[in-house]
């Protein structure tokens, strides 16, 4: 009894060891998401004050981030999903040319409508999520090499199907897509002095239902769990009793899914499509959850994190356009730059950890 | 114990045949022999080679095979590059066609300056190669400095550049879109006078140096030791991160030979569309090359042999008339056969008769 | 006294041309503390594998709790049967909070009450004195807390046998207690434990019984009053006190002829944790560094080598004092360095023999001066036929090779740069008799010639056959120095048990 006694005097003693080695740890998942939020925070207030003249000061600028970025966001969020489990995809753009193409075609020729053609976006999504969740969990093969193909095969089929740009063409989807949520309340004054409520694309709900959902199934299911301790060390995982393969296939299966939705969303937005559609989108995608705390190396990430990774690349991309609009490469560089930034400050990091 | 002698005999020979089928070569040598033996079926014609004049009156060769050889110039020389960072940091650069048009737009710049329609060259076209190899040897210090010391995974690392390397040729251009004289153009088509195209012999010239190089030096044997086993390398007194560096830095320097290159092909440079998906193209041809893309040996020969079978099959479907933005599906689709067939799982999933007999033979040896 | 909780009976476990495992026997009773002890290769870990599933058995039973389980298939089917295992590296998720930690994996439920888990895990936590909160992320806790948590994990999947597997290669000496404790207390509540680790302290602190294996075989199951420390080394490396036979016809090294100083450290010390080490190698001498594996022995060379980042002390080489930062520099300064793991630190391995054996020549010489095809054959063909490797050709990728050939082409890779000073860390382990002895006898000639060598193995044998000088370490400590007649099996084990001579000399 005295042995415990003391064990646990030594041990309240190490609780608050603990606390103050937390505190000081840079590998939390808190601190990342807080340095991304911070970030995004600091960098709209200070575009607002600098830059207020050029729409910042707008309410509306501030819908337009999510009514632009939409679609964005729920691929980055199953990016996120596959790089907390250690793996990555970077075919999301081309499937999401593919599901625009596809979808447009078949609803201004087969007589798609709506539904039918968001069950098509969907199928295509879960095919590429399937076959290199297969080939990434049950064949080990190389994810970036699995879905780089996968990306140039999305492209390609795109071609096959269509080499022209094509618009939508169907009254019913023109319309639910021109449809718009005016926010109570909130709106601008215009320069004749009229007041224009805010809008929200319909879009934007079905991004943030998503994000809510992907936040309870990473932090609160046990799926979500062994994404992480996958991503984080796949031997422990696997000693923990943890079926570590399907595990894989489930993430990316579910990245395909999220890639059909976001896809969807994409076409939503757009109502076009094109063989060089959404050209870079995975790679923004992969940008927004690095920037938004997600480690390369899985284990580590949030998807409020991503969220505002999405956010504050996408404020920094409004900055740069609203800054030096006659040159067209600096949203790229910038980009490329602010990935650049996180993805060094995250091998530190990871060294650190070591 | 004759039986038993008959039996490893028989296995032996057995063996021999399995090693010639496995041999390195065998693969990429036997998918481009089959080919060429489809477009000679679609095309009797196909190899044929003839001697004809061009617009300006000058003697060229002209024929499908000259074609190919002249077009698969650049991927030739990217995948003597590709070949070297495979095997020895066991990841793909993916920003090789960004960086071309990095280089691309460096040699752009340096050739015409501000100036759209420039009636003579701002510079040497020394100079312009040189500044070109120079931004492309920067642009492989950049990922490799990023690979070998920050630990990050080659792919990620060089996604940086594949987002902005576009972008960045862009800006080295100024935004313009200038043509350079026509004498710039000798390096990307003909030297007038002489009928064979000079990407042909800038191409026989940069594998000649390669082979040279592999020879004179020890960057084969260090690139192997690393990418197979970095521990063992360094206590042998290796360096595995210089080394890394390194093969970056020389695939940055056949970066900048490919964009010089393809810039002088029409002698102008547009960046957003320069190469289109040769990354793919490149890593498609150390990979049917017989090249495993998780590093280690390496077979140069393969990897050429593999670039020229990649421009074979991109002709071939182009004379098809498949449309130029479709032809990646059938790569992509060769791309994963390929690497399905090297996943260890499936390789062993095959390969249990092999090893039975293998294993066999090896006890043999180790009894005698 | 108690119920024994598990049994193994004759078990027989062999891999192809090696018998891992020959009729072992193993018994552990209810709350008991049972070490299992060997050296390299006596088949400890192979008998843990057999029993977690990682392994299937040749031949034998185990009974768990008296029920014959004929098969264990899979380290998840051993834990069902409540054999649980705790490794030396942690086995748990770092990034999840240690609440997950002790619960994920465990049901195939895809919704989970976490609130519920929480406060459960509270009072597994507090019934076993863990010093951790629930929701803490368990990379914020230390070695110590992680491994503790993976025996509460272990505990809580109601185990009946819990194996740690050298728990304590990684903690300091308060972090050891608070596990001791911990321990203790699962031994109170009925719990059969085995306990694998290299520290012999350790051993007596807080164990019940002692099984020795040696060579696959089972040497004896002990009370742990019964067997003083000295025996118990004894046991492990298969001498039994006072026999004295071989070594009288040791041959001594002719150190007396040469005295000069190829090799002086000074206080040295490396990342790697050993404590600061004065050592001195002379010409044409054969030195060892003896002790069990993980003492420290390994750590020593690699600092001489310049493999491990050394933080402090220095190195003189024949007089002149020399700051080695890189193995480079090192084989420049005409050191060579066989690493102690071949396939891991050793071979290079689908590079051709040729090339693993010419390569650290060739690195010496620079990286533009690649020697001929004809060179680097003549070099591989002379170190070939001098060592008698077996290979069908040159050109043979290294890893087709039997490990004793293996060994031989590294060998020949150093020979090559023909060193002043050669480091064999365990060059025999793992490869046949017959080039063991080779190796051992290479050794000697080598040294005639006057090369200073230090050789590093398990065997105690072969080091009293080769060596003139032994340096003996324990727990990263060199605590001896014997030479001459000092250079006896006895002294040797006396040095590494340690503090227990007089105990022995009573009896």
């Amino acid at each position: 009894m005295s042995i415990l006694h003391n064990v646990q005097d030594t041990g309240r003693i190490e609780v608050i060891q603990n606390k103050l080695k937390r505190e000081n740890s840079l590998t939390d998942t808190a601190f990342l998401l807080t340095i991304t939020i911070s970030l995004f925070i600091a960098i709209y207030a200070l575009s607002i004050v600098f830059l207020g003249d050029k729409g910042f000061s707008k309410i509306q600028m501030f819908f337009n981030l999510f009514n632009e970025n939409a679609a964005l966001i729920v691929i980055a969020c199953g990016l996120s999903i596959v790089m907390i489990t250690g793996s990555i995809d970077i075919s999301v753009g081309g499937s999401t040319a593919l599901i625009c193409t596809a979808c447009i075609v078949c609803l201004n020729n087969y007589g798609f409508n709506f539904f039918t053609s968001l069950m098509l976006a969907l199928a295509i999504g879960l095919t590429f999520g399937v076959v290199q969740g297969f080939l990434v969990a049950y064949l080990e093969i190389q994810p970036f090499i699995v879905t780089l193909a996968g990306m140039f095969l999305g492209r390609g089929l795109v071609a096959l199907i269509e080499v022209n740009q094509i618009q939508v063409k169907n009254a019913g989807f023109e319309m639910l897509s021109g449809a718009r949520i005016l926010i109570p309340f909130l709106g601008d004054i215009n320069k004749k002095g009229v007041f224009i409520q805010s809008k929200l694309e319909y879009g934007v709900i079905v991004a943030i239902i998503i994000v809510c959902l992907m936040y309870w199934l990473l932090r609160k299911t046990s799926l979500g769990r062994s994404f992480y301790a996958v991503g984080g060390n796949p031997q422990s995982a696997l000693m923990l009793g943890i079926n570590v393969k399907r595990t894989k296939f489930y993430a990316h299966l579910l990245c395909g899914l999220l890639a059909g939705i976001g896809g969807f969303l994409y076409l939503f937005h757009t109502r076009s499509g094109s063989v060089q559609q959404a050209t870079g989108l995975e790679m923004d995608a992969i940008a927004a959850s690095i920037i938004g705390g997600t480690l390369l190396t899985g284990g580590v990430g949030n998807i409020f994190g991503t969220l505002f990774g999405v956010l504050a690349s996408g404020t920094v991309l409004l900055i740069v356009t609203a800054i030096g609009s006659q040159d067209p490469w600096w949203p790229q560089i910038t980009r490329a730059a602010m990935l650049c930034f996180f993805i060094v400050l995250q091998s530190f990091i990871c060294s650190r950890k070591k | 114990m004759s039986r038993n002698n008959n039996n490893l005999n028989s296995n032996r020979s057995a063996l021999v045949l399995k090693e010639l089928i496995r041999h390195r070569l065998f693969i990429p040598i036997a998918f481009l022999a089959f080919l060429l033996l489809i477009n000679v079926f679609i095309n009797p014609g196909f190899l044929g080679v003839s001697l004809g004049r061009d617009s300006s009156g000058n003697p060229v060769l002209i024929g499908n095979l000259i074609n190919i050889l002249n077009n698969a110039a650049e991927l030739v020389i990217l995948a003597i590059g590709m070949t070297l960072v495979t095997a020895s940091s066991r990841g793909q650069d993916i920003s090789v066609g960004a960086t071309v048009a990095i280089a691309g737009g460096v040699i752009m710049r340096v050739l015409c300056g501000n100036e759209t329609q420039p009636t003579e060259l701002h510079a040497p076209i020394i100079v312009a190669l040189l500044l070109g190899c120079l931004a492309g040897m920067a642009c492989g210090a950049f990922n490799g400095i990023l690979v070998s010391k920050f630990n990050i995974q080659p792919m990620v690392a060089t996604l940086i550049l594949f987002t902005a390397g576009r972008s960045i040729g862009s800006m080295a251009m100024g935004g313009l879109k200038p043509k350079a004289a026509a004498e710039f153009g000798y390096y990307g088509n003909f030297i007038p006078g002489f009928p064979i195209p000079t990407p042909i012999l800038i191409t026989i010239v940069v594998v000649a140096v390669t082979f040279l190089a592999l020879k004179i030096t020890n960057l084969s044997l260090y690139t192997r030791a690393v990418g197979i086993n970095d521990k063992s390398s360094s206590l042998n007194g290796l360096n595995p991160a210089l080394i890394k560096f390194l093969t970056f830095v020389i695939l940055g320097l056949c970066v900048g030979i490919a964009g010089f290159v393809q810039a002088s092909r029409v002698q102008t440079v547009n960046p957003y569309t320069i190469v289109p998906g040769i990354e793919m193209d490149v890593i498609l041809a150390v990979a049917l090359g017989g090249n495993s893309l998780s590093g280690g040996k390496f077979n140069m020969t393969g990897s050429i042999i593999g670039a020229y079978t990649i421009q074979t099959l991109t002709s071939m479907l182009t004379t098809l008339n498949v449309n130029t933005n479709a032809v990646p599906v059938f790569k992509a689709v060769i791309i994963i056969m390929l690497v399905v067939i090297q996943s260890p799982i499936v390789k062993s999933f095959l390969g249990n008769k092999f090893t039975v007999l293998k294993s066999t033979v090896g006890d043999g040896k180790e009894r005698g | 006294m108690q119920d024994t909780v598990l049994t193994m009976r004759g078990i027989y476990k062999s891999f192809p041309g090696v018998r891992a495992l020959q009729n072992v026997d193993f018994t552990l009773c209810e709350g008991e503390i049972h070490a299992l002890m060997g050296e390299n290769g006596a088949g400890k870990s192979t008998l843990i594998k057999v029993l977690t599933g990682v392994y299937s058995k040749n031949a034998g039973e185990i009974c768990i709790k008296g029920i014959n389980k004929p098969h264990i298939k899979s380290p998840q089917e051993a834990q069902k049967l409540g054999i649980s295992t705790v490794y030396q590296e942690i086995t748990l998720c770092p990034n999840l909070t240690v609440a997950e930690n002790l619960f994920i994996g465990r049901t195939n439920n895809l919704f989970v009450n976490w609130k519920k888990r929480n406060s459960r895990a509270e009072c597994i936590l507090q019934g076993l004195g863990i010093p951790a909160k629930p929701a803490q992320q368990l990379s914020s806790c230390s070695i110590a807390v992680q491994q503790m948590v993976a025996i509460a994990r272990a505990v809580d999947m109601d185990c009946k046998v819990l194996i740690l597997d050298e728990p304590t290669s990684s903690l300091d000496d308060q972090e050891v207690a608070k596990l001791f404790a911990l321990m203790r207390e699962l031994k109170s509540r009925g719990v059969g434990i085995v306990f694998v680790t290299h520290f012999l302290e350790q051993v007596y602190e807080v164990c019940d019984k002692i099984t020795v294996l040696r060579n696959g075989e089972l040497v004896g199951e002990y009370q742990i009053k019964d067997l003083p420390r000295v025996e118990l080394v004894a046991k492990m490396m298969g001498k039994e006190l006072g026999d004295l036979a071989e070594i009288h016809n040791k041959t001594q090294s002719n150190t007396n002829d040469s005295k000069e100083v190829i090799i002086e450290t000074e206080g040295l010390s490396s990342t790697s944790g050993i404590k600061p080490f004065d050592f001195t190698a002379y010409k044409g001498e054969v030195t060892g560094f003896a002790g069990l594996l993980g003492s420290g022995r390994s750590e020593c060379v690699r600092a001489i080598f310049g493999a491990d980042k050394v933080t402090n002390g220095t190195l003189r080489i024949k007089g002149e004092h020399v700051n080695i930062t890189t193995p480079i520099k090192a084989m420049k300064k005409g050191i060579g360095y066989l690493s102690e793991d071949r396939k891991r630190d050793g071979i290079i391995g689908d590079l051709s023999v040729r090339e693993n054996i010419i390569l650290a020549l060739q690195v010496m010489r620079g990286f533009f001066k690649p020697f001929t095809k004809a060179q680097a054959q003549a070099f591989a063909d002379e170190y070939i036929s001098l060592l008698g490797i077996k290979t069908a050709s040159a050109d043979t990728p290294i890893s087709s090779l039997s490990g004793g050939n293996q060994q031989k082409v590294i060998l020949a890779r150093w020979l090559l740069t023909h060193p002043n000073y050669l480091i064999l860390d365990e060059p025999t382990r793992g490869i046949d008799i017959g080039t063991k002895v080779e190796i051992q006898k290479l050794v000697l000639k080598l040294a005639s010639e006057g090369m200073s060598i230090t050789f590093i193995s398990s065997e105690i044998e072969e080091m009293l056959r080769t060596c003139s000088r032994l340096i003996v370490m324990r727990d990263l400590y060199v605590v001896g120095e014997l030479k001459d007649e000092d250079m006896t099996q006895d002294k040797i084990m006396y040095t590494i048990a340690g503090g227990e001579t007089q105990n022995v000399q009573k009896q």
